[in-house]
């Protein structure tokens, strides 16, 4: 099979500021005052005793990419996941020649389309018709390609009516839709993906992921960066898991899913949250763990269909939150939904805890056993105030497992349908 | 829609070492795109504006007017046998393209970020589609001069057939120069935009827009001849109207001055590309 993407040692450095964001711009004045203490800075160092590596200069440097290898044949789907920082971005934009490597060296073969943003080089003046043309051609398409493929971008965005209006006075739903529609017909032979489908609604999402499939089953070759973990496990064959700028793990997708997941526990069944995880705009709530019990209150990733489940998230509060409710979601491993609950669910608890003080909180419940069948399910966890703010919200915390041992039913080896398996009260009754 | 089979060509991505190769063949892969940036900046420039296209007259007609007033009536500076208002409007029009070209280029870059930071492109396209746009302009700004000629009875000589495309390349060739360098500057150091409005007021005193070259004493006359904006001035004027010194070795030097900043110029850029998606 030929290799379509030869990835080795890339790494990439960036220089950060003692004072990010202030002198940002090289003044003239900075570089000049800096070249004038130079004589200064050789001389302090020389009487240094200290031999470590206490030069200032090196803190200044992070490596966004280390090390980086990888090869990816002609048709396969590649999918790259991490948490936020992990580089992957940086990956995809050494990938799309945006930005070039500080070491390293990768080979391409075949025209790449990079799909790092949507809407790139959209502008508000001109009609919606005119961006088509003009983000198609940022893309790389040229202009014979977009008007042949004009009418299906126009259908596939559903802007019709509006085609020949500034773009301006689109809605965003709108606005992203025909940016979306504009990338999703670039027929490259290898597609870079980041993360274009973390906008939108729902319908949108899914009609994004549908138009994402088409394209991988074409026998393009793509790479896939997404936080969705459902959508990464139905389009990708293999993934790889970043962690700060590393290449930590490669295999078929369903294994790095789960080593990716399984990563943030420190204990099966457990899941906590480290401060540089947790963004900033999360306070004053501030997640600690998640945990799964048994009912004899062992931190476990494995249960029994049979058996009641404990939650219990910990957090932390730095300030009153009027209106806070936390909760969690429950889905199956290919992202179905299955139930969402706070712990103020109940009007009256709610009532009894509108307010809650700066303090450190646990709030548990269980899950009833016989209702859970047998599979992997996916935990994610959210701290809002109801159409007032977002706190926290982490879709893919916590993996666990459920065996079917003791559920109705096992007398038949057979496997059922659906996430619930409720025990019912079959009663049978001769009538005549 | 099944892929069209032709034969990849391979790109290989490494880190830099040495100067930067020109890369001109990438250039060319992406001409549609220049096509596109120039139709993008003329599309929006005067969108919601009540003028339109008219600004890129009235720019030209106004300093004209004011020029006459202060340099002819009040100043009474010599204009080569030529009627003041048409030697100083001849060369207004280039200086007038040089001029929108370095304010629009200067900023060509680090007002399309988003672009620069999420897409491929060769990024010498953008500060090349301002240059190219500031053509549009020049050209509705021409058709008055025809009106002025006619006006001030002066009539151009079949040189100007030639001279004129042969001119107007040289100050393509200057402000593309001049705009890939402050293009590239302003991305590290966004003290050109400050310096912009500052450079072009001293840089037009040094060239023979408002006066005519021939009161410079002749010692002086090649320094100024450095100036390669005074070359295609005193070419532009020489073609169209006839007045000062045919081309000699004078404008040699300005051409010659203009290709060496156009070609450091398109160095020095491309060398910087590499790192504008990390500073910009």
């Amino acid at each position: 099979m030929t290799i379509a993407i030869r990835v080795e040692n890339i790494s990439k450095k960036y220089k950060i500021g003692a004072a990010p964001g202030k002198f940002q711009y090289g003044m003239l004045r900075d570089v000049l005052v800096d070249t004038a203490k130079a004589p200064f800075r050789l001389a302090a160092s020389a009487f240094k005793r200290d031999k470590t590596e206490h030069a200032p200069r090196n803190t200044n440097f992070i490596w966004a990419l280390k090390d980086v290898s990888f090869d990816l044949e002609e048709g396969r789907v590649l999918g790259i996941v991490g948490r936020n920082g992990a580089g992957k971005s940086t990956l995809l934009k050494v990938l799309s020649r945006v930005t070039e490597p500080t070491r390293g060296f990768v080979s391409v073969r075949g025209r790449v389309g990079s799909l790092l943003e949507v809407g790139t080089g959209f502008h508000p003046e001109l009609t919606g018709r005119e961006n088509i043309y003009l983000n198609g051609a940022i893309l790389g398409m040229k202009r014979a390609e977009i008007t042949a493929k004009f009418d299906e971008i126009v259908e596939f965005s559903e802007v019709a009516q509006f085609i020949d209006t500034p773009v301006k006075r689109y809605s965003s739903g709108m606005y992203l839709r025909l940016a979306f529609a504009v990338a999703a017909h670039l027929e490259p032979e290898i597609l870079v993906v980041d993360e274009v489908l973390a906008v939108g609604d729902a319908e949108f999402q899914r009609k994004c992921l549908g138009k994402m499939n088409d394209v991988a089953q074409q026998g393009r070759t793509v790479l896939f960066v997404s936080h969705n973990m459902s959508a990464i496990l139905r389009l990708t064959q293999d993934a790889i898991v970043m962690n700060k700028g590393q290449l930590i793990m490669r295999g078929p997708t369903a294994e790095a899913v789960d080593y990716y997941l399984a990563s943030g526990q420190t204990q099966a069944g457990e899941r906590l949250w480290e401060a540089d995880e947790v963004p900033a705009s999360a306070a004053p709530f501030l997640p600690v763990a998640l945990r799964v019990k048994d009912p004899r209150g062992a931190v476990v990733d494995s249960f029994r269909s049979t058996e009641a489940l404990t939650l219990e998230i910990e957090y932390k509060l730095n300030a009153p939150v009027t209106g806070l409710r936390v909760g969690v979601y429950l889905c199956t491993v290919r992202g179905e939904y299955i139930f969402t609950s706070f712990d103020v669910d109940d009007a009256a608890l709610y009532e009894q805890h509108a307010t809650r003080q700066a303090g450190h909180y646990i709030s548990h419940c269980q899950v009833p056993g016989d209702l859970l069948n047998e599979g992997r399910y996916i935990l994610g966890v959210n701290a809002s105030s109801f159409g007032v703010k977002r706190y926290f919200m982490d879709e893919n915390a916590l993996a666990f497992n459920i065996d079917p041992m003791g559920a109705p039913g096992m007398q038949w080896a057979e496997p059922r349908q659906g996430p619930i398996r409720p025990r019912l009260g079959w009663v049978i009754e001769e009538v005549g | 829609m099944s892929i069209t089979h032709v034969e990849p060509t391979t790109v290989y991505i490494k880190p830099a070492n040495g100067l930067a190769a020109l890369n001109l063949r990438d250039l060319w892969t992406y001409r549609e795109l220049i096509y596109f940036m120039i139709w993008r900046d003329l599309k929006v420039r005067y969108k919601q504006t009540l003028l339109g296209a008219a600004w890129a007259v009235i720019q030209p007609l106004m300093t004209m007017l004011v020029f006459t007033f202060l340099f002819s009536n009040v100043a009474k500076m010599s204009s080569d046998n030529v009627p003041y208002p048409i030697f100083s409007y001849t060369a207004l029009l280039p200086w007038g393209l040089f001029t929108t070209a370095l304010n629009n280029a200067s900023r060509s870059l680090t007002s399309n970020t988003n672009m620069v930071t999420k897409v491929y492109f060769p990024k010498l396209i953008l500060p090349m589609a301002s240059v190219l746009a500031g053509l549009v302009d020049f050209a509705i700004a021409f058709v008055i001069l025809f009106g002025l000629m006619f006006y001030y009875h002066v009539t151009p000589s079949w040189t100007a057939l030639w001279a004129v495309p042969v001119f107007l390349l040289l100050s393509v060739i200057t402000a593309l120069g001049v705009a890939l360098w402050l293009s590239a500057i302003n991305v590290q150091y966004r003290d050109v935009g400050y310096a912009l409005p500052f450079l072009t007021q001293f840089w037009m005193f040094l060239t023979p827009v408002a006066y005519s070259s021939s009161v410079i004493s002749q010692k002086w006359q090649i320094v100024y001849a450095l100036n390669p904006m005074a070359g295609v001035v005193n070419g532009f004027r020489w073609a169209l109207l006839g007045s000062g010194n045919p081309p000699d070795v004078l404008v040699a030097i300005s051409a010659g001055i203009a290709l060496i900043v156009l070609f450091t110029g398109l160095i020095y850029f491309r060398n910087m590309e590499r790192t504008f998606a990390d500073t910009i």
